[in-house]
């Protein structure tokens, strides 16, 4: 379209360029903090350019006590429970959907309509709303502090369910007839036909479930009391804490950064299948 | 190889029945053509046959052996979908070795298998590539190269030309017959296009509301159509038909004209004349009302109403007319080119 | 729903289902069903027996003050995130779908904040606002204003929601513009022709346009508030100053974990229940009758 109007050209820019920078700010700033020495964070107005300290904050954070006066686990035993969790989580969640999404669409048998409805029901019952009684359950299968408690009661998922029945239900009919004249029977139909057609589903939900597994806050709050098993994101809690009586904010800052960065390089590397598993999963 | 039998098939869906107590033996090595309009069943008896549906009640035997309680890969059949049916994932081999795989077959076998379809089908080059790299017609060949490797005892063929353009579809029509030929397999194929079942076909099954219609070669057919649905099913452009009186020998046509036909029968009837058997006659008794001409080349369809009357007819001349809208022109008609059929069944009347 | 052609039934399907299912009985069914039955319930002061009351902790729910504040404040807070975030994202999309080629690009520099954990926003805006060190502070100071959000509670509001609206941007901003792109270019193209400018085109045809959008993200964004902003509110305000930041996620867990009061946070669970169920219920009525362009 023909639009002379460099005027609202200039404004379209500037506008997103503003947003741009806005939605960076804060974490331009954790960086900048990141980057400088704890004498340097203790003084108003705190720096806004990077400092030389990265690396010597870095070393600290991960391999370090972390924050003294906190008997918190180290960084980098965080970031690995963290890491298994938010696997488990993402694994456990598209290996059982497919699963389920397979029996329901490929299979006529009792009580199918039945499971189908109990697994809906999970969609309209978040954790928020069962704590208490969840962490009984927990508790009594012996699951406080293992990564079985932390990954298991989280997996059972309506959204990657429903999404893979609609991905299924969108593969011909004739795919299924033509494998079974070539004879192949359900569980060779399931990995010879159906886990390839689907593979970029997959891909897609699990960069959605993996930031899902990661970002897990109150969960592991619940149930791990241990603190080799606490997660880099609900580390963040008892920083927050303990930086009310000596504020050390470049390490607290470096910790926010760790807990960020892998699931931030997730999205953006992975942009496409994010944006579709974003739009899938949620229609 | 192998011949089929079909005895008193019956499908329904819960209450309804679709597929009425067809009955049918095929030959083996025939091409047999299911035709008929879209919903007669065709489809749903082919997908019988393949195992795809269960059947209600009645028996098919492939070779002499009943199959209705067996798996589709059991039952040593191929099909080739409508839409192809390729899985998107798999390379052109993958594809065509997928059902030698599955039942065991050594690799050197399965190789040999390929690269003889690929030879057959001229599909060689292709082999390596993914279905969504080829055009139509060449994933037609793919598809048809999966059922050949797997050397069955019957081809079935749901609807595979349908997808194409009308330049490719006659090449491949062209290509099925000759690849039919030279394997010898029996061949069930469905189609709701009559030139194509005309052009295939060994024989072909005539279907309409779950019904056979009538069941033999394309001239027989042509000939002798079973029904008034057979009559204007088959050829084209179709058949005309005219309310009769018939006695004596003669028919009397709406309007007053005369007509000699065929056979001893007296009463009501439905009289048919193919528009190439009206033969152009300044004393014929058919005197048609031109409307329109459709210039087709080698011939001409002459549109028109039967003279004082409001029924249409179609008359093919050869060459080219020129006649202007309003022109009469007069027919005669052979005895043995015209039909008969009964006025309220629509039946063939015995000539 | 099923398809044309299935597989004979046996054992298999429910083998493939058994996992999915045991993991709904034991870890939500069960739990669930167990919030309901003890939201009947009252413990004795002692903790030594407790009472089957039916309906009373719901009563007691509907007289506290406390709970009331609480709803309402929560409705305020949700309400305030899901506009702050959602016109935002609004504004945003709208400039970025007029820049045709680098509409890309903008959209990998605003999405990422999606990948950041509630707590992890929380902990970014309160280092941004710590009242001694904070740059707003210091900023805000300048132009005669005191920033305390652990006094003021005011303040405190206005923190976590600017936390909870930043980090929900990206998922708005995206649903925003993919909307718009969808909006077939022609009829961009006849309101040009009519005459409409940018401005205009975007109130009068865009907006309308992407209505059933805007609908679809108020649910999803009011999901959001009430529930996953959960981290925000534990780790910035802990629900305080007094309880100026108490939402009603942060209050069942408070009551529950904190002040073991088990019928009364039950009972607040199946509220909550309650309000899950009706906006999925309303999100689900939305995708039904979808609008074509």
């Amino acid at each position: 379209m023909v639009e002379n109007r460099p005027f609202a050209t200039f404004l379209t820019h500037l506008v997103l360029v503003l947003g741009v920078i806005a939605i960076a700010l804060p974490v331009w700033i954790t960086f900048v903090a990141a980057t400088h020495d704890p004498l340097r964070m203790g003084q108003a107005p705190l720096p806004m350019w990077p400092g030389d300290h990265f690396l010597t904050n870095m070393k600290q954070t991960l391999f370090g006590s972390g924050l003294s006066g906190t008997e918190g686990a180290p960084v980098w035993l965080m970031l690995l429970n963290s890491l298994a969790m938010a696997l488990m989580i993402s694994t456990g969640k598209i290996i059982i959907s497919l699963l389920s999404a397979f029996a329901i669409v490929y299979f006529k048998f009792p009580f199918r309509m039945t499971f189908f409805w109990m697994i809906f029901i999970t969609l309209m019952l978040p954790v928020e709303v069962r704590i208490l009684p969840t962490f009984e359950v927990v508790a009594d299968l012996g699951m406080l502090n293992s990564y079985w408690g932390l990954s298991v009661p989280l997996i059972a998922s309506a959204t990657a369910t429903f999404m893979f029945r609609q991905v299924f239900l969108t593969v011909p009919d004739e795919m299924l007839e033509s494998a079974r004249i070539d004879g192949a029977g359900p569980l060779r139909f399931f990995f010879d036909i159906l886990l390839p057609l689907s593979r970029t589903n997959i891909a897609a939900l699990f960069v959605i479930l993996f930031i899902y597994g990661w970002n897990q806050y109150l969960w592991p709050l619940l149930i791990t009391t241990d603190t080799s098993m606490t997660t880099i994101v609900m580390s963040i809690k008892q920083m927050l804490e303990a930086a009310e009586q000596s504020p050390q904010w470049n390490i607290i800052m470096a910790t926010a950064l760790l807990a960020m960065i892998p699931p931030v390089f997730v999205v953006i590397a992975m942009q496409k299948l994010f944006v579709q598993g974003l739009t899938e999963t949620d229609k | 190889m192998a011949d089929i039998q079909l005895k008193d098939l019956v499908k329904s869906y819960g209450p309804t029945e679709v597929l009425h107590h067809i009955e049918g033996d095929i030959k083996d090595g025939e091409f047999i053509v299911i035709v008929g309009p879209s919903g007669c069943g065709k489809s749903t008896l082919l997908r019988m046959i393949a195992g795809l549906e269960t059947v209600t009640s009645g028996e098919i035997a492939i070779g002499g052996k009943r199959v209705n309680e067996l798996e589709p890969a059991s039952r040593d059949i191929a099909m080739v979908f409508q839409n192809y049916a390729l899985y998107p994932h798999m390379s052109v081999r993958e594809n065509m070795a997928y059902g030698l795989k599955i039942r065991k077959l050594s690799k050197e076998e399965i190789n040999r298998r390929v690269e003889e379809a690929a030879e057959i089908l001229e599909i060689k080059q292709y082999l390596d590539r993914k279905p969504r790299q080829l055009s139509g017609g060449q994933r037609q060949r793919v598809a048809m190269g999966r059922a050949i490797v797997r050397d069955p005892q019957v081809f079935l063929f749901d609807e595979p030309l349908s997808n194409l353009d009308a330049k490719l579809r006659v090449q491949m029509r062209l290509e099925i017959r000759k690849l039919q030929q030279s394997l010898g397999v029996t061949s069930i194929y469905v189609t709701h296009d009559q030139v194509e079942a005309m052009t295939l076909g060994d024989r072909l099954m005539v279907l309409n509301g779950g019904y056979v219609e009538q069941f033999g070669t394309p001239i027989e057919l042509y000939d002798r159509p079973a029904s008034v649905f057979v009559a204007g099913f088959i050829g084209s452009p179709a058949m005309n038909f005219l309310p009769a009186e018939v006695q004596n020998g003669q028919a009397l046509l709406p309007g007053g004209a005369q007509v000699p036909v065929m056979g001893q029968h007296s009463g009501q009837a439905t009289f048919g004349i193919r528009p190439e058997h009206l033969q152009a006659d300044e004393a014929g008794p058919i005197a048609i009302q031109i409307d329109m001409l459709e210039q087709l080349g080698a011939n001409t369809l002459l549109h028109g109403r039967l003279q004082g009357t409001d029924h249409t007819l179609v008359a093919s001349v050869p060459g080219h007319a020129i006649d202007a809208p309003g022109t009469l022109r007069r027919f005669a008609v052979p005895a043995e080119r015209s039909h008969l059929f009964d006025a309220t069944s629509g039946k063939r009347l015995a000539d | 729903m099923l398809k044309r052609v299935h597989f004979p039934s046996s054992l298999l399907p429910y083998l493939l289902v058994a996992p999915q299912i045991i993991i709904t009985l034991v870890f939500f069914l069960w739990p669930a069903s167990q919030a309901m039955y003890q939201s009947f319930l009252i413990e004795d002061a002692f903790g030594l027996g407790t009472e089957f009351v039916w309906f009373e902790n719901f009563e007691q729910l509907l007289t506290d003050s406390h709970y009331l504040a609480s709803f309402q404040r929560t409705a305020v807070f949700s309400l305030l995130v899901a506009a702050l975030s959602m016109g935002t994202a609004l504004i945003l999309a709208g400039f970025a779908q007029r820049v045709v080629r680098g509409a890309m690009f903008y959209r990998t520099l605003l999405i990422w904040p999606y990948a950041v954990a509630p707590v992890l926003a929380g902990a970014l805006w309160v280092f941004m606002f710590n009242p001694t060190l904070g740059i707003f502070p210091y900023f805000l100071e300048m132009v005669g204003i005191t920033w305390n959000h652990y006094l003021s509670g005011n303040q405190a509001m206005a923190l976590v929601i600017m936390a909870a609206a930043w980090k929900q941007v990206a998922y708005n901003f995206l649903f925003y513009l993919a909307a718009m792109q969808s909006i077939p270019n022609s009829v961009i193209e006849a309101a040009a022709i009519d005459g409409a400018g940018p401005a205009r085109r975007f109130w009068t045809i865009i907006f309308p346009l992407i209505s059933p959008t805007t609908f679809f993200l108020l649910v999803i964004n009011m999901v959001y508030a009430f529930f996953e902003t959960f981290g925000i509110i534990h780790a910035v305000t802990q629900g305080g100053p007094g309880t100026s930041t108490t939402i009603l996620v942060y209050k069942v867990f408070n009551d529950g974990f904190v002040g073991l009061d088990l019928g009364g946070s039950a009972a607040q669970s199946v509220v909550l229940m309650v309000l899950v169920i009706a906006m999925t219920v309303v999100q689900f009525r939305f995708v039904e009758r979808k609008v074509e362009y």
